[in-house]
């Protein structure tokens, strides 16, 4: 059964210097509440896993507190660029930032391969594409029966994964409904995970096909009402598009950026992410 | 501009829309290709099946999506499946007839930049990177191009190939063990573009209403080659462009 804690405490139990984390959400259910914790509590050198790096990462690099990316889109979904991690691999501020860069159809596989318990994921993919050439963690392999040429990479095992899911009941079941992403992989194939919830409830009333993750596969879980905003939870409030266009904004400066995040997170406790997506809440006119 | 009864980006998109089919079953992405999907499915295409990468199948939004994960998607959708069942079970697994790719850099052979420009150790620009792309490019079926011209863009040879086109060209596919179509039409705001059937080359079959030679060469940063029976593209219809704008501007009241 995994431990009832406030975010802060399940920061601290789960995230240490040096980590390898994904905070996954596949656009939906993304975990900014526990990344702003992780961001307050100063935790750095880490190697980020996303598959699109998002907004959520933009903070982290911005901030230095990560030192290598592992990803496959980094862009503000449906705006532009991630001006952050752009100044950090075009200039090395406020430090340079190592790449890992894979394809969505790799890192989805590798996932996938981390949570069945396998070294690598095989599939077919990159050809005639030029990552393989820059990404020595992209390698030829040949069908053993067939003789196709498919490729492989290293399957991904986080130290620690945080999601963001629905609901959990009080013996730290989650459900997780809406677009699914990776998370279950991401969660399954991780040593740690940190799930953080819009509530704790009696009974997850999931249908039998529902994507629930077993309280035994859970570390902690910790209840942060509006804990994916500006992302969203589906059923619950909506994406706050109007803000990841303002994002574009405020990431194009870096003075701007560091103002931001003084203010919205070192400033801040997870309490203020409820207050948040009070305007996303009734249904779009 | 006022009085224009339609622009070229809006003429790229219908010209898009036009060519896909009710049967079609689409992977989509955000942008131009999102409003020309919607359009087919709003017009001739009523059961058109759209996929967007973060695991929707057959959507049917009201508003068209800032990303590629709104909850419109997942609300309309048939059904919502994981990311790694989309890329392992629908797109490896051979179930698309249409993918749909744009980028920052195109060449005359349909490979497609959205990694870097400059060189990918210290790039001038970081990109976002490819995605879904460098998979969409070989496992669907066919590929839509869909970019507005520019020198910038249409560059001779580009500073990444993040997806493949035809490659060096002929059959440059088939010799890598591809048995996919690849790239059979460029949608630009200037000219409808289909590869050559031999060397593969996107060559301009059909100019916008308006639209002179020079004004395709002097946005492309090599010599175009123009087909024989050089066709005028159809302008919008009312309907099309009426269709196009309430889609658009519902969404932007949306967002």
């Amino acid at each position: 059964m995994p431990d009832f804690v406030s975010l802060d405490d399940a920061i601290k139990a789960n995230l240490t210097d040096g980590d390898v984390v994904a905070f996954e959400g596949f656009t939906h259910l993304i975990p900014f509440a526990a990344a702003h914790a992780a961001i307050r509590a100063g935790i750095g050198d880490l190697t980020l896993i996303r598959m699109t790096p998002d907004i959520i990462y933009d903070q982290i690099i911005g901030m230095g507190l990560a030192k290598k990316l592992i990803f496959s889109y980094a862009g503000n979904p449906g705006v532009g660029l991630l001006r952050r991690m752009r100044d950090a691999v075009e200039n090395e501020w406020p430090r340079p930032l190592q790449l890992e860069e894979h394809s969505h159809a790799a890192l989805a596989n590798a996932f996938e391969a981390g949570a069945a318990g396998l070294p690598s994921a095989v599939f077919r993919g990159y050809q005639g594409a030029d990552l393989p050439q820059v990404n020595p963690n992209i390698k030829p392999v040949r069908c053993p029966f067939s003789g196709e040429s498919l490729v492989a990479v290293p399957s991904i095992r986080p130290d620690v994964t945080f999601i963001h899911g629905q609901k959990a009941d009080r013996k730290g079941n989650v459900l997780i409904e809406g677009i699914l992403g990776v998370q279950k992989e991401a969660v399954l194939a991780a040593r740690r995970s940190v799930v953080t919830v819009e509530e704790i409830v009696d009974n997850l009333n999931a249908h039998p096909n529902a994507c629930v993750l077993p309280s035994w596969t859970v570390t902690a879980i910790t209840e942060v009402r509006g804990g994916a905003h500006p992302s969203y939870t589906h059923g619950i409030y909506r994406r706050d598009n109007q803000f990841y266009i303002e994002w574009d904004k405020i990431a194009a400066d870096r003075k701007r950026f560091q103002e931001w995040m003084e203010k919205h997170v070192l400033a801040e406790s997870e309490g203020v992410f409820a207050k948040r997506i009070q305007h996303l809440k009734s249904p779009r006119t | 501009m006022k009085d224009e009864p339609y622009n070229s980006d809006e003429l790229m998109t219908i010209a898009a829309s036009r060519e896909l089919r009710n049967d079609d079953v689409c992977f989509v992405g955000i942008g131009a290709p999102s409003a020309a999907c919607n359009i087919a499915r709003l017009s001739h295409a009523p059961d058109i099946t759209l996929i967007y990468e973060s695991g929707t199948i057959g959507v049917q939004p009201k508003v068209l999506p800032l990303s590629i994960g709104d909850g419109e998607l997942c609300e309309t959708a048939l059904t919502t499946v994981p990311v790694r069942e989309m890329f392992r079970y629908w797109l490896q697994g051979g179930k698309m007839t249409i993918g749909f790719l744009g980028g920052a850099q195109i060449d005359k052979f349909g490979n497609i930049n959205t990694t870097v420009i400059g060189p990918y150790g210290k790039p001038k620009v970081r990109l976002p990177g490819g995605g879904g792309a460098p998979e969409i490019a070989t496992q669907c079926a066919k590929i839509f191009l869909i970019m507005k011209q520019s020198k910038r863009g249409f560059v001779e040879q580009v500073d990444f190939r993040t997806s493949l086109g035809f490659g060096s060209g002929g059959n440059a596919r088939e010799t890598m063990g591809i048995h996919s179509s690849g790239p059979v039409v460029l949608f630009t705001d200037y000219a409808i573009w289909r590869p050559h059937p031999k060397t593969k080359e996107l060559t301009v079959v059909s100019m916008h209403p308006g639209i002179a030679r020079e004004d395709i060469e002097a946005t492309i940063g090599w010599s175009p080659r123009f087909a024989d029976d050089l066709a005028i593209t159809e302008m919008p219809t009312d309907k099309e462009i009426q269709t196009l704008r309430q889609l658009k501007a519902v969404s932007q009241a949306a967002h």
